[in-house]
């Protein structure tokens, strides 16, 4: 390993290691699964501890898009246009069974998963899923942006 | 008015419209010839009747087994505290029924939300369009004849490509 293979390798450590702690999340909460976001994000349960406490309602600022709820196929194009406002590097957490894959819904209106519409990094099942789930979703996220090849603006390309 | 002094008053008052009358859980179900609902509800609106507020418009569908939708009103009187429903029957065929938006102004969005998930014509309506279903949506979701589990995404899908 030459040395500056070496000095890359530490930065992306670096890198992913402000990235898992810094997540600014954009919650797009559409039904029951919002209550549960509440007290995931409020004091008892508290998301902050995690560094996930900075919520942000413009997806322009935000890093991790948490979706919560149902999606019906009337919002899913919504949902596209705020995921692709997203700058990168971003993340998507499916919070709840309708989110996963339609959940108890399975008609004419609602979208089964969202997987259909964005990509989705961590899929947290559940009808809604205790906040312990949620925070366990997160830590699993943190892992995967840590482990992750990190895109950085001066990594030389390919 | 008692409810059996009220039931003779709707008689008398609304003819051949009435074409039966039974009773449901205590509050009185009138079904209506259904190209006579306007004129009757006119009536039933005012006194001594009173019907000032129509709480919910909605329908079912018979139409596999008895080839009719079925409108039910629901109507309540606030000076006597009493509801009243309301049935009109509409052949599967051709469903259309006279608009009531000229009698209770929030009949708009409710006769537009029938004509949404059931394909129901309310003539005379100023703005009969969709209401919850989005533009280019096809077909009428709570018709029995709609297709199980049929969605109409408006983006491409993963499972589609």
């Amino acid at each position: 390993m030459s040395g500056f293979d070496f000095l890359t390798t530490r930065l992306e450590t670096a890198i992913g290691w402000g990235r898992k702690f810094s997540l600014f999340h954009y919650p797009f909460i559409t039904a029951c699964c919002g209550m549960e976001y509440m007290s995931t994000a409020c004091a008892h349960f508290d998301i902050d501890r995690f560094g996930a406490g900075l919520t942000r309602f413009s997806p322009r600022q935000a890093d991790l898009l948490l979706v919560v709820g149902t999606i019906t196929h009337k919002l899913a194009p919504v949902l596209k246009t705020v995921y692709d406002q997203m700058l990168e590097p971003k993340w998507v957490i499916a919070f709840g069974a309708c989110t996963v894959s339609g959940g108890i819904y399975q008609n004419y209106a609602v979208l089964q998963g969202i997987d259909q519409v964005i990509p989705v990094d961590i899929l947290i099942p559940g009808c809604p899923p205790r906040p312990e789930m949620v925070l366990d979703g997160l830590l699993k996220l943190q892992d995967k942006i840590q482990n992750q090849k990190q895109d950085w603006r001066w990594a030389r390309k390919p | 008015m008692g409810p059996e002094t009220l039931i003779e008053e709707i008689r008398t008052r609304l003819g051949p419209s009435v074409e039966a009358v039974s009773d449901s859980f205590g509050d009185p179900v009138i079904l209506l010839r259904a190209r006579d609902v306007r004129a009757a509800m006119a009536v039933l609106r005012e006194t001594p009747f009173d019907y000032a507020l129509l709480l919910d418009l909605t329908c079912v569908d018979f139409s596999a087994s008895e080839g009719r939708f079925e409108l039910v009103y629901h109507l309540y009187a606030m000076s006597r505290g009493v509801r009243l429903r309301i049935k009109a029957s509409v052949p599967a065929s051709d469903p259309a029924v006279e608009t009531l938006v000229g009698l209770w102004k929030n009949a708009e969005w409710l006769e537009r939300e029938v004509f949404d998930m059931f394909g129901v014509r309310f003539e005379g309506h100023p703005y009969l369009k969709r209401i919850l279903m989005y533009e280019g949506f096809e077909g009428y979701p709570l018709r029995k004849s709609y297709p199980w589990r049929l969605g109409q995404p408006r983006i491409p899908l993963k499972d589609d490509v």
